[in-house]
């Protein structure tokens, strides 16, 4: 029998749910060959059992799906450390011309100028905004920058006849990446502590540089928000020792024309170019993460890097490969599509624009933490950069996790910020408005987070239940860890 | 200070500037960058001008018709990344805003879109290699086959790493790239010469190769096996709709370039590497992993899973430092599957096969022109020109035609074409008679 909502079902469907056998959802042309002879049965498959779907069901199923998601798009998305800023359509609309999106990565170099000329101009901007003198924009995301750091920064120390220097030190505050990659590196990892503010600890600094240090990896502003006044002290100090900095550039939407990393003494920076030059996510990438060096790791850059070269005709552009290259991180040039999106991001601010990228989005941060911080604590109380770190300390300690409230938020259209991390804030809730969000939906956030402070005093269950109007609850975490279910499979 | 910059993507207005500062209690924005050291604040940075849509779009899009665009003109490049065709429903379905401008589904309520498209991403990956499970993706082929080669040090306990001389070099590079650093040894060796030890990881081969040649996988998974050793494989997801499965041949790890399957070739990136793997190996896999599960109501939903591996969780002993890979280009991939079906996928591989070889036989009717095909080739193959693969291109260069990549340095005069469904017999027969002249001109 047919019931009320019954369409709705279709919400659960997966494609194989859909499938006739006989269905397709393109057709493709009949050959216009002669008839060439086919390889030997043994070499070919005996069966493929994808599903099959007409056209409309693939387009219904997927936007179906997309319905099902939070995004910038449609709702308020103040997650921490991630810089979800608008994403301009104009930025698409430039990468999705053929003469960008259809040209094969081996293409005769005479053939892509124009491609590299858009390679070769992004380097310049991404080196005057972090102050560097060379760049690579090989790396396809944040990580995969980290990743060439720390391999340049091996290598630097290999050519000095030091590869005893084995210790990246690393915040106590810092993302997961980066000790992930100094491993990956084949470092060993000493974290530092954080002083009360927060902040790398100098005298901890101090304590652990040697003749084994490599490097410092280091955030800035660090992922509590703050900016930390000694920074240039904390890289003299592991200069001194012979190391270098590593920036993890993940936080550079609050110093856009404010602050360059090289100045401060980095020696290397990775920009993630979807945050704080606005390429869309996608729910998990593409990202881009080029790496921007100053002398000493110049050599040592991924392959390729994009020369120009002044000849009779005009200047012609080509790739080239450092002379220490670590080699290369992918089989291409990195992720060309994302880089087009963040040059063409950068033109339409120019330098004034990035002043005020950054300058609204400290402002829209600094606005939330003092319009919230009589109902949730700030972590570290002092004027922060992009974005603020609450403790959610004392909920807990009426029975509500900061994990509560973030599901409670979802139930008013909010998605949840960044929820436990920095690992130093106890029940940490790092809330990044940026700086594409208007006064308004920053006062509507605001209502939110206080009407929610109220429930968890007159209400809890309504949070600790949370959230009530998605397609599903929460879901059931440990079940699928342990009896993992990753595949369809015919039932 | 200066002024404020008026722009589209700034709401505030100057009045709520000042009202948000008032709150604050600071009289300026420049206020709240006091922290960084007065010596180190307001650099002066010299940017071009900015410029509005309009603008962007004249300026910038000079310079993508500057480049040739395969399709306008022929070109016969492969070497790891083909011109197939794109189904109109990929773009329109990954332009969708709720796609592209979320985030990586953390929270599982509001992300059911993004995990259950992955979830399915994963499903046919599984099917397509023949194995029981895979991830969410990687960044590239290559990138995935290095880290498929450190999964395989991982569940072995061994550190050298056997690759095929017939993988495909770009991906060879990255191999060495993430492998050396970490003390792993690897073995370049020609397919059949390799040397399996009781110290060998895993043997990385690439089906079809990147010569195009179509290799047995059995008789290599049952050497590989014998030494205790992990049979990696990259491959052509293509391929795959008409060839062997991997994972049938006794493959461990199936990884490759899902480029192919319904995504731009723009200049190299961003694609995704798709990885897959036996079940018994799950937990020494790399990258993000989307599984099946229900909520308390006990309606079926899904999240990601099994998060111990990653680095957000187990920082330097995690099993890679992944983070932000290629979501969205795989929902394309699996748009672009669940477009084709079975049917259309294994019609793309045959009508790329079909053309192929009737390239490869016009070509080889040619006198100065000798095709390699002493194995099965898919839609790739050599051909020994009668003067270096340089001087060719170059003569197709000036008949508006871009050729194929320079295998000289693996076989004389080697020029590697790759020919797919989204070529014509006619832009074939063009080759054919570029071939011919420009062996003519060598000869005056």
């Amino acid at each position: 029998m047919t019931t009320v909502g019954a369409f709705a079902q279709h919400v659960h469907q997966t494609l194989w749910d859909l499938a006739q056998p006989g269905r397709a959802g393109i057709r493709l042309p009949e050959s216009d060959v002669p008839p060439q002879p086919m390889p030997e049965a043994a070499l070919l498959r005996p069966t493929l059992r994808l599903p099959e779907v007409s056209e409309l069901d693939v387009v219904r199923h997927y936007t179906r799906l997309a319905q099902k998601n939070f995004s910038v798009d449609t709702n308020f998305y103040p997650l921490g450390s991630c810089t979800m800023k608008y994403n301009p359509k104009v930025n698409d609309m430039v990468a999705s011309q053929p003469g960008f999106s259809g040209i094969h990565p081996l293409q005769p170099e005479e053939t892509v100028q124009g491609a590299l000329e858009l390679m070769h101009r992004l380097q310049l901007v991404l080196q005057a905004i972090t102050g560097m003198h060379a760049g690579s924009l090989a790396p396809l995301a944040g990580a995969h920058g980290e990743l060439a750091g720390v391999l340049m920064i091996k290598a630097y120390h290999r050519d000095r006849g030091e590869s005893h220097r084995k210790v990246m030190l690393i915040p106590d505050s810092a993302h997961g990446t980066n000790p992930a990659s100094a491993a990956m590196g084949g470092f060993e990892v000493v974290t530092l502590p954080s002083d009360d503010l927060g902040r790398v600890d100098l005298e901890a600094v101090k304590a652990a540089v040697n003749d084994r240090l490599a490097g410092l990896m280091i955030t800035i502003p660090n992922t509590l928000g703050l900016f930390n006044p000694n920074i240039a002290r904390v890289c003299e100090l592991v200069h001194g020792a012979g190391g270098l900095v590593y920036g993890d550039g993940a936080n550079m939407n609050a110093l856009l024309g404010r602050a360059r990393p090289h100045d401060l003494g980095f020696d290397v920076v990775h920009l993630n170019l979807h945050k704080t030059t606005s390429t869309p996510h996608g729910g998990g990438g593409p990202g881009a993460g080029p790496v921007c060096v100053g002398d000493a790791l110049a050599p040592y850059l991924p392959s390729p890097v994009v020369e120009m070269v002044e000849e009779p005709s005009g200047p012609r552009y080509r790739f080239v490969t450092p002379p220490m290259s670590i080699g290369a991180m992918s089989a291409g040039h990195g992720n060309f599509g994302v880089l087009v999106r963040a040059y063409t991001y950068l033109r339409a601010l120019g330098a004034e624009g990035l002043r005020q990228a950054s300058g609204d989005a400290v402002l829209n941060a600094n606005y939330l933490r003092r319009k919230l911080e009589h109902v949730y604590r700030v972590a570290v109380d002092r004027t922060c950069m992009h974005e603020v770190v609450f403790t959610c300390r004392p909920q807990r300690e009426k029975g509500v996790k900061a994990l509560d409230i973030s599901k409670r938020m979802i139930d008013y259209g909010v998605h949840p910020p960044t929820m436990y991390f920095p690992l130093i804030v106890d029940e940490a809730l790092m809330v990044e408005p940026t700086e594409t969000e208007s006064k308004e939906t920053l006062d509507a956030f605001i209502g939110v987070m206080e009407t929610i402070a109220r429930e968890i005093d007159e209400t809890p269950a309504l949070l600790i239940e949370a959230p009530h109007v998605t397609p599903v609850g929460r879901l059931d975490e440990a079940r699928a860890a342990r009896q993992p279910d990753l595949r369809w499979q015919a039932p | 200070m200066s002024a404020p910059f008026p722009h589209s993507y700034f709401p505030h207005t100057e009045a709520q500037r000042a009202e948000m500062l008032a709150a604050i209690g600071v009289s300026s924005v420049e206020d709240l960058f006091a922290d960084i050291p007065d010596a180190f604040r307001n650099p002066d940075i010299v940017l071009p001008p900015a410029l509005t849509e309009l603008e962007l779009l004249r300026e910038i899009g000079s310079l993508a018709r500057r480049n040739a665009i395969p399709g306008d003109v022929p070109c016969f490049i492969g070497g790891g990344v083909y011109r197939h065709f794109i189904p109109s429903v990929v773009g329109a379905m990954t332009s969708r805003g709720e796609f592209l401008t979320s985030y990586t589904p953390y929270q599982p309520e509001v992300s059911q879109g993004t995990l259950q498209a992955t979830y399915e991403y994963q499903s046919m990956v599984c099917e397509i290699t023949g194995m029981e499970a895979a991830n969410a993706g990687m960044y590239d082929g290559a990138s995935s086959l290095a880290e498929a080669a450190l999964m395989a040090c991982r569940v072995t306990g061994r550190n050298v790493v056997v690759v095929h001389d017939t993988a495909n070099p770009r991906h060879r590079a990255v191999v060495n790239t993430y492998l050396l650093p970490q003390g792993v040894e690897v073995v370049t060796t020609a397919p059949g010469g390799e040397s399996i030890t009781g110290d060998t990881a895993c043997v990385l081969a690439q089906y079809p190769d990147y010569f195009g040649a179509i290799r047995d996988l059995a008789h290599l998974a049952e050497t590989a096996h014998a030494a205790g050793a992990l049979l990696v494989v990259s491959a052509d997801p293509v391929a795959l709709g008409m060839f062997r499965a991997p994972g049938d041949a006794g493959a461990d790890i199936v990884t490759g370039e899902t480029q192919p399957i319904g995504v731009e070739m723009s200049f190299g990136g961003p694609y995704v590497g798709y990885f897959a793997c036996r079940m018994a190996n799950i937990r020494q896999m790399p990258g993000r992993v989307v599984g099946r599960t229900v909520d308390h109501a006990g309606r079926i939903g899904y999240a990601l899973t099994l998060q111990t591996r990653e680095q957000h969780i187990r920082r330097e002993r995690a099993t890679s430092n992944i983070c932000t890979s290629e979501a969205l280009i795989a929902t394309g991939a699996a748009v672009c599957l669940a477009a084709l079906g079975p049917g259309g996928l294994r019609q793309m591989a045959e009508l790329s096969y079909q053309k192929a070889h009737y390239a490869a036989s016009e070509i080889a009717a040619l006198d100065a022109y000798v095709v390699v095909d002493d194995l099965p080739f898919f839609n790739e193959f050599v051909v020994r020109c009668p003067r270096p693969a340089p001087d060719i291109n170059t003569a197709l260069g000036q008949r508006g035609i871009i050729g194929g990549l320079d295998v000289g340095d693996a076989y004389e005069n080697g020029l590697l074409l790759s020919v797919t469904e989204m070529h014509t017999r006619a832009e074939i027969d063009v080759l054919v008679a570029a071939l011919h002249d420009a062996a003519a001109e060598g000869a005056r």
